[in-house]
């Protein structure tokens, strides 16, 4: 349905865009994700014609955009970042004028008042569009878009500035749109894409770095394979044990969740199952397995990953480079594990000095206590002299 | 392009922008009909026609001022340029509605001539002549001013360009005599839109002028046309 080819946009020596290609089949929703300022909006922008590519093109249902710019907008319904209404005039007014912009052929009256149900605004449709509330513009935005009943529909970051309530809305009638409309969606919002959208293409700095299902990327991404294990024991021989066990690359005990209780993260060499193993060492030596846990990455750390370029590094990196990294980082692991043995020696010793100093300062208080003692109990008996005194006064 | 059409006829309506241009050039048009023509007790209507010229000036920028200039600003310029149409109907659609409304205006001097008529003989091609080159020059302005408006996105730049624009135009004359070198004051007086539209004041019908300024629209129209495919292409 759409196929985009090497496009690039260049303004002067900045790249906006560069060298994107991707396809969208029918009735499939796309998710465009991308920082602010990746591209998203220029590339959409050259898709729907309103802005000429550098080079490279973009095909809507066989009809390449610059070619023949009449025939393929008419395929396209388009929802820009800010909706193109005239404020001044009325919602029915502004769909009847963009009817009459796409040389619309079905029955007029039906067919706005069918697109006025669809996205809700039939009870406004009188009202002048400057005194509607920003989600309602977005919605006329998007009524726009669906006059004609476009095979396409391009809509960018169609939920900005609208309440959670209306970012539902708007994402349930995307859904059902897609049944039988192509949507291309773009947002910087991870989960609104991930609700969405059955393909995710991810942009930044003007080129595409994924493309595939959200579980196809997290997949892809998390190339590195680690668990999360929560073991009650001492931190200290729990790190050993797990650290010689069989397939482990690395571990790291940072997460205090309790007394003796910590969080584990295990890295195991790639295709290798330790649970096991981890099961039966923690029964031997009488610790606790609370929680096993594998990190598996949302699309939140795919994209992070991603955007931070923290993927591509790993990617450019040869074999060798990956293996140096490896030794250096478990060398600083044994340094640690040296510094932590250290620092426990230190503790152990500063503890000892302690426990010193306080049983000597517990000789003097006692020594302090017993003089006290000896004035307390003169006291007493002085006291129970005097009750006995008063007692005879009594009688 | 009707669709266009009817939408800015529409918000010429709706805004103050069509009663503000209606009523200061009936203001005007009706100041010089009452002085120029009834005060002297003729039929005449070749002076009113002639002093109009120079209050087009301002308010034919005052007309178009908004056309593209606002489109840019509210980002609406955006829907019109991703719907299936070209950049010529565009343009035309905006153009022959200004133009729509400067034709309303300008039919108050049909009225004057109806009135002149009621009490005694007009000659008609005279005012026929005059109303046909009223209507070219008003062409040839809207072209002109609507360019402008193409260039800005604030309205009051869009409107003091559009005035500068047409004052330069309605100065060639006098830029033409201050020029000593020969050709050029020749070339600047053929380009006079002042003198041209005089002569049709002054009772002659020169068909080379009507030409004249419909080039100039056709010229001024393929410009604004060409300032959208450069902001496409850059």
């Amino acid at each position: 349905m759409i196929e985009v080819r090497n496009l690039c946009k260049h303004y002067g020596d900045k790249k906006a865009v560069n060298n994107i290609s991707f396809e969208v089949k029918d009735g499939e929703i796309l998710g465009f994700l991308g920082p602010n300022g990746a591209g998203k909006s220029t590339t959409m922008n050259m898709i729907t014609g309103y802005i000429s590519s550098t080079s490279g093109e973009a095909i809507i249902n066989g009809v390449d955009i610059m070619e023949n710019p009449k025939k393929a907008k008419s395929f396209i319904g388009y929802l820009p970042e800010i909706p193109p209404i005239y404020v001044d005039m009325t919602v029915k007014g502004y769909l009847n004028f963009v009817y009459d912009l796409k040389k619309c052929k079905l029955p007029r009256s039906k067919h706005i008042k069918d697109v006025c149900d669809l996205v809700k605004i039939t009870d406004v449709q009188d009202r002048i569009i400057k005194h509607l509330s920003k989600g309602y513009k977005q919605r006329v935005g998007l009524a726009q878009a669906l006059i004609g009943n476009p095979p396409v529909l391009i809509l960018d970051e169609p939920t900005v500035g609208l309440d959670p309530k209306q970012i539902i809305e708007i994402r349930s009638l995307i859904k059902r749109l897609g049944k039988n409309h192509t949507v291309i969606l773009s947002s910087h919002i991870l989960s609104e894409i991930q609700a969405v959208c059955d393909r995710i293409v991810i942009i930044n700095k003007g080129t595409l770095v994924a493309d595939g299902t959200a579980d196809e990327l997290a997949n892809n991404m998390s190339g590195d394979h680690k668990m999360i294990a929560q073991i009650e024991g001492p931190r200290k021989d729990v790190y050993k044990a797990v650290r010689n066990l069989p397939d482990v690359v690395s571990v790291i005990a940072d997460m205090e969740r309790g007394e003796n209780i910590y969080d584990y993260e295990i890295e195991t060499k790639p295709g290798t199952d330790i649970r096991k193993n981890l099961n039966k060492l923690v029964q031997e030596r009488g610790w606790y397995l609370l929680m096993l846990q594998p990190n598996i990455l949302t699309l939140e750390d795919v994209f992070l990953k991603i955007i931070t370029g923290e993927h591509e590094l790993k990617q450019a990196l040869s074999e060798e480079q990956k293996k140096n990294i490896a030794e250096a980082v478990d060398k600083k692991e044994k340094v640690d594990a040296a510094a932590e043995d250290l620092r426990t020696v230190l503790e152990g010793i500063e503890a000892k000095k302690k426990a010193e100093a306080a049983a000597a300062e517990e000789a003097d208080a006692e020594e302090t206590a017993e003089a006290e003692g000896t004035s307390e109990t003169s006291e007493t008996s002085e006291a129970e002299s005097d009750s006995e005194e008063n007692k005879g006064d009594e009688e | 392009m009707g669709a266009i059409f009817r939408r800015e006829m529409g918000a010429f309506f709706s805004s103050a922008i069509a009663y503000i241009f209606l009523g200061v050039l009936f203001e005007i048009a009706g100041f010089f009909f009452i002085n120029g023509t009834l005060a002297y007790g003729t039929s005449d209507l070749s002076g009113t026609f002639g002093s109009v010229f120079l209050f087009l000036i301002f308010l034919i920028p005052l007309m178009t001022m908004k056309l593209f200039s606002e489109e840019k600003r509210q980002r609406t310029e955006q829907g019109l340029l991703t719907a299936p149409i070209s950049i010529t109907e565009m343009v035309l659609g905006k153009y022959f509605a200004a133009l729509a409304l400067y034709t309303i205006g300008i039919s108050i001097f049909l009225l004057f001539a109806l009135i002149i008529e009621f009490f005694g003989g007009v000659v008609w091609a005279t005012v026929l002549s005059n109303f046909v080159a009223l209507f070219f020059l008003g062409a040839a302005f809207i072209a002109v001013s609507l360019f402008v408006s193409t260039l800005t996105e604030n309205q009051i730049i869009s409107a003091i360009l559009g005035f500068l624009a047409l004052l330069v135009l309605y100065l060639i004359d006098s830029i033409a005599n201050a020029v000593n070198v020969e050709f050029i004051s020749k070339i600047l007086k053929t380009l006079s839109f002042y003198s041209r539209y005089n002569e049709f004041v002054t009772g002659l019908f020169n068909l080379s002028s009507v030409l004249f300024f419909v080039s100039v629209a056709v010229v001024f129209n393929f410009l604004s046309v060409r300032v959208f495919e450069k902001r496409r292409w850059s």
